[in-house]
């Protein structure tokens, strides 16, 4: 048996943006949209994210491909650490992102054709003569026909625009894509054509997947790993089926309660989260969501140091007095 | 979610038709759609993006652009009362009085350079005989009742100051706030996070039963529907192909679209991984809508030249439960 590769680990990783103020737009406090981040993820697995608006998930997504810089903290990439300010041509390769919005992310003006030609003149990956042969094939792999090489974007559906910005992403023959919310702008009746392109392309070329969605049955149908993240924080990580099976930290339970199922017969308790998604600017002490929540155990949270603590074989929990009872 | 026997109707949609005026020429957004309201009731409306949900929530309230959309054909009687007969000054009493509005983007109804408190104290000076004075106090009364905390101080602040969820709860006290017989709520919670969607789905539930008021709540999400609504109606392409009691309705579709997107959702208790089913292409555009059935080509059954020709018929196929019964899509 193979043994089981990690392509990507975070160790602590941090962004945080300043905020500024006043007349002299001086930094007045910083924005912790990542804070402490540590995973790791294996070859050919799907590793979902899941946690509220602006609870940092973009932003980390961004730092794994280069787009934000991390504050602190490190990235490896099969087992080697990523410069952030000076990545190799190689790791721009192999890591590719997936926006959500496939309209903003593609350019208006150019032919589908252009679009995914583009990367491989930029990274010299095949001669002149090669490159409609190498468009096409990226095309059938995402279930496109060869004609909508000569078409421009704003011709496709919008299901049709995220399978081209998947046939990019695919160019460079890369080893892990990011994908943001790809399925979160398209009708359900497209988002499952599109998930299942994904499943396929997983399958037959041993992609590894960041995911994230907003949509937790989604999450739950593709990922093999789910992380809970919590302002700017991983609040709970374990293998899929146990994060819904088996969940530890409050806010994984109340998220998880919030979802609207789609069979009228389930009655089942909903657990409310007052108040509004925080914000990460100036968080507040200790447990977020405890300090959200009002819990009573809420100030022991303050005293002490929270870390991830094993619950079970690859299952972690931000340890907390008051969101987490053991 | 409740089931009333024999209640009223209080709202009711006869035969509907909407047409824009675009550069590719003329084209029919919604076809003789069809819907009752009934009192004390959620009717939800559901289906792809484009099918005619909002056009239908803005033909009830007479607010489609003009002079691109008209209504072509139809009634819209709110109790005896047909909306469409009414003058414009008639129709602005009714709006925010006997109808309220709650869309998906709640900056677009709030003004942005106008204090939250006032913006809900118009509607008051606008509808019922009430001094300015009286209009703030309740303006920051609904405020509560909407679930602010520190209603009088926030009263005193502008829509930027708060975050989405907060404002669509401003929204609500004004739609609200005259306790109208009809809320229409336009995808109420699409631009929120599904923790904030349970606390304002869940408000709307109990003012809505508080007050016994009506509710036709648009959305495209399956789970919204069957957790909160009575009666479920099903578009597609400009038209409604199923109708049903929200229990009948996931427990024996009977359309081939209703059941397509039923199958296309991932469930929470599904197989990790299985293929998911999906509905093959897209929803046609308006300007290449047929007579007969429209979900013919994405239905992957082959359709008889004359079920593209005519209309089929809507049939009550039982007690409640309606379909446009084209013969091949609800063959099971
Ligand atoms: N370039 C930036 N400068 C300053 N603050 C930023 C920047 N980018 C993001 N932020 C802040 O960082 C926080 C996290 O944002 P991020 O976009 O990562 O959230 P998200 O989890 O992706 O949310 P959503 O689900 O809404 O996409 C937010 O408070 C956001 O305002
Ligand atoms: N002002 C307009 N001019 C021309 N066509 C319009 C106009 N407004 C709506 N339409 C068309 O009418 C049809 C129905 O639109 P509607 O907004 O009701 O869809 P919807 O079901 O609310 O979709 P969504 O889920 O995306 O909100 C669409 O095909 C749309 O393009
Ligand atoms: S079966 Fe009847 S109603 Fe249906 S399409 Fe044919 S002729 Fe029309
Ligand atoms: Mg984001
Ligand atoms: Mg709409």
């Amino acid at each position: 048996m193979k043994q089981k590769q990690e392509v990507l680990k975070l160790d602590q990783l941090c962004v945080h943006f300043p905020v500024r103020g006043g007349v002299f737009r001086r930094a007045v406090g910083s924005c912790r949209a990542v804070d402490g981040v540590s995973l790791s993820i294996t070859r050919g697995q799907t590793f979902g994210l899941v946690g509220e608006s602006g609870c940092g998930k973009s932003t980390l997504a961004k730092s794994i491909v280069g787009l934000v810089t991390p504050t602190s903290g490190s990235i490896f990439f099969q087992g080697n650490q990523i410069k952030s300010k000076l990545l190799t041509a190689e790791y721009r390769k192999s890591v590719q992102m997936v926006f959500q919005d496939p309209v903003e992310s593609l350019n208006a003006r150019m032919t589908v054709g252009a679009i995914l030609e583009e990367p491989l003149i930029i990274h010299r990956l095949c001669r002149k003569d090669e490159r409609s042969k190498r468009v096409a094939k990226l095309l059938d792999q995402v279930g496109l026909p060869e004609s909508a090489a000569k078409r421009y974007p704003f011709e496709f559906s919008g299901g049709q625009r995220q399978r081209i910005g998947v046939a990019r992403a695919l160019a460079l023959e890369p080893e892990l894509l990011v994908l943001d919310e790809p399925v979160s702008a398209l009708d359900v009746s497209v988002q499952s054509q599109v998930l299942n392109l994904l499943m396929d392309l997983q399958a037959q070329l041993g992609l590894t997947y960041f995911l994230i969605a907003h949509d937790l049955a989604v999450v739950r149908h593709i990922s093999d790993v789910i992380a809970v993240m919590y302002l700017g924080k991983i609040v709970e990580i374990g293998a899929a089926t146990d994060i819904y099976a088996n969940p530890k930290h409050a806010y994984t339970k109340a998220l998880l309660s919030s979802i609207p199922i789609p069979d009228p017969s389930v009655k089942k308790k909903r657990i409310l989260i007052p108040g509004d998604v925080p914000s990460p600017i100036n968080p507040p002490q200790g447990c977020a969501f405890g300090n959200r929540m009002n819990a009573p155990d809420y100030p022991k949270s303050i005293e002490q140091e929270l870390k991830m603590e094993k619950v079970g074989v690859g299952h972690w929990v931000l340890a907390c007095p008051c969101c987490v009872h053991m | 979610m409740r089931h009333k026997e024999n209640s009223q109707t209080l709202l009711q949609v006869r035969d509907l038709s909407v047409s824009f005026t675009t550069d590719e020429g003329e084209v029919e957004a919604l076809d003789h759609v069809s819907f009752d309201v009934a009192q004390g009731e959620i009717l939800g409306l559901v289906g792809e993006s484009g099918c005619g949900k909002s056009v239908s929530a803005f033909s009830v309230m007479r607010l489609l652009p003009r002079p691109m959309g008209r209504i072509t054909n139809g009634q819209i009687l709110l109790e005896s009362q047909d909306l469409l007969t009414l003058t414009t000054e008639e129709m602005r009493k009714v709006r925010g009085n006997e109808i309220g509005m709650i869309f998906q983007e709640p900056m677009n109804a709030l003004n942005p350079v106008k204090k939250i408190g006032d913006q809900i104290a118009e509607v008051f000076l606008l509808h019922q005989d009430v001094s300015p004075r009286q209009a703030s106090d309740l303006a920051v009364g609904m405020l509560a009742e909407v679930g602010i905390p520190d209603p009088a101080n926030r009263a005193l602040e502008y829509p930027h100051q708060l975050s989405g969820g907060m404002r669509q709860r401003v929204v609500i006290a004004m739609a609200l706030a005259c306790k109208p017989k009809l809320i229409i709520a336009d995808e109420p919670t699409t631009a929120l996070d599904v923790t904030v969607q349970a606390q304002i789905l869940d408000l709307l539930q109990n003012l809505q039963r508080k007050n016994g008021s009506s509710v036709l709540l648009i959305t495209h999400d399956l789970g919204v529907i069957a957790e909160n609504c009575d009666q479920v109606c099903v578009m597609y392409a400009g038209r409604i192909v199923e109708r049903a009691s929200t229990q009948a309705l996931f427990e024996n579709p009977i359309h081939a679209y209703t059941r397509g997107l039923l199958a296309s959702i991932p469930r929470m208790d599904g197989v990790p991984k299985n293929k998911l089913t999906t509905i093959p292409g897209i929803v046609p555009a308006l300007s290449q809508l047929v007579q007969g059935c429209r979900f013919a080509q994405r239905s992957g059954r082959p359709h008889p030249a004359s079920t593209l020709q005519c209309r089929p018929p809507f049939k009550e196929v039982t007690s409640g439960h309606w379909v446009e019964a084209c013969p091949v899509c609800t063959k099971i």
